[in-house]
């Protein structure tokens, strides 16, 4: 187990010496999120419709930013080849690495989510409902995409396949995740979403650690 | 401990559809080196991954006493330590951080103190606190080498040991490989150089 947080260090001591590469996302979750009140007016009605589905699409494209490199510089420079050659078991290391990637790009988003969703006029109970919601996708959208990343290593082009393999793997969550907060606030009640999330989040943590496994044996064959 | 005895039986490569180099057969007894020779692209690289288990053998295999190095690859990643041409190293943590986790992550708990003493004999001493990135190419290889000697690892494969290294690293390194033997450890390596080991080294040659 000790093995899984020394990856998790290790990538985050990593991301700390190149802050460039982790601002990236968030910067781009802040922009995208601050433009839309700005070029649709200034109606609170629409605004607070629009809100939930326009900080849930924003946090997915963040996310989707950084992925393609999620492994790629522990390929190149052959760290990976160590991981596979190392007698702990890969994907405790996996988790590791996927874990460092929520960290750095999926808190960030759930921390700054209901900051922003004041300019989409949101209401207390749905802002909180926002961060439950990306609280408990963010992680998803981390492990599956941790799976596109695995499969498409040292593919040329491979930030655009990552796209099209993952995107529809994220829609389920993006759904689920900006339909909680719009179940909340039309007053049907968010628990069926947040049920679903959490059941779309179980098994990916379970499975995507493998899935990834095998991935990047394929990647380094 | 099974005794270390490292057997390949009719090994060989295959890259699009044509195998790389004749089927290979050695077996490697405690204190014994082998040294691996073949023209560029004669698949060199190819066979010593497909010995470690990081690629598949397309045919014949390998075995680590008596157990299959295919088949309980987990039990035989203790045994192995492999160096290639990607050293494994990141650019922005400092030699001493590099080799903490490197360790780490091949199952090793290793001190401080140790980490530092082992960058000392490699001449590293002045810069283990410095990003690798600062460092030359020869350097970075030292602090890769750093970890062969904290290994603890009874079969070495190492692919071209030598490459960037100055004359003074390359007498250490020969001097560590010729402990590493005479302590009863196995050896397998590449090189284009004629290294001068103390001891007998076995040669194979790779035909196309």
């Amino acid at each position: 187990m000790s093995i899984f947080f020394t990856v998790v260090m290790r990538d985050l001591r990593l991301a700390m010496r190149r802050k460039a590469e982790v601002l990236n996302s968030v910067f781009f979750f802040v922009v995208v999120a601050a433009m839309f009140p700005l070029a649709i007016g200034p109606e609170p009605q629409m605004l607070r419709q629009i809100g939930p589905g326009v900080l849930w699409v924003g946090a997915l494209l963040a996310t989707m930013l950084g992925l393609s490199r999620m492994f790629e510089s522990d390929f190149r420079d052959g760290s990976l080849e160590h991981m596979l050659l190392s007698p702990h078991t890969l994907g405790l290391m996996v988790l590791g690495k996927i874990t460092a990637h929520w960290l750095l790009c999926g808190v960030p988003l759930v921390i700054l989510a209901p900051v922003l969703g004041l300019q989409f006029d949101l209401s207390p109970q749905a802002l909180s409902m926002l961060c439950w919601s990306l609280l408990l996708g963010t992680p998803v959208l981390s492990c599956v995409g941790a799976i596109g990343a695995s499969l498409t290593l040292g593919v040329r082009g491979g930030g655009i396949l990552i796209s099209l393999l993952v995107l529809p793997l994220y829609v389920p969550v993006l759904v689920f995740g900006a339909g909680a907060v719009q179940a909340l606030e039309s007053g049907v009640g968010a628990q069926a979403h947040v049920s679903i999330l959490l059941a779309m989040l179980l098994p990916a943590l379970f499975f995507s650690p493998w899935a990834c496994s095998a991935g990047l044996r394929i990647a380094l064959e | 401990m099974s005794a270390a005895c490292f057997q390949v039986q009719d090994a060989s490569v295959e890259r699009a559809g044509r195998l790389l180099f004749q089927p290979v057969s050695f077996v490697l007894q405690a204190g014994q080196a082998l040294h691996l020779q073949g023209d560029n692209g004669s698949g060199k690289t190819s066979l010593l991954r497909a010995l470690c288990g990081l690629s598949t053998l397309s045919q014949g295999h390998a075995r680590w006493g008596a157990m299959s190095v295919s088949a309980d690859h987990h039990a035989f990643k203790r045994e192995v330590f492999y160096l290639g041409h990607a050293l494994g190293l990141k650019d922005e943590l400092t030699a001493l951080e590099n080799l903490q986790v490197a360790c780490a992550i091949a199952g090793q708990t290793l001190s401080t103190t140790a980490a530092q003493s082992a960058l000392q004999a490699q001449g590293l001493a002045k810069r283990m606190h410095l990003p690798l990135r600062v460092l030359s190419q020869g350097q970075k290889r030292r602090v890769a080498l750093a970890r062969l000697q904290v290994s603890a690892a009874r079969l070495w494969v190492l692919d071209e040991p030598w490459v960037a290294l100055d004359q003074a690293a390359q007498s250490a390194l020969t001097d560590l490989l010729n402990a590493h033997v005479a302590q009863g450890g196995l050896l397998l390596f590449t090189s284009h150089q004629a290294p001068a080991l103390g001891h007998a080294v076995s040669e194979l040659r790779l035909q196309p």
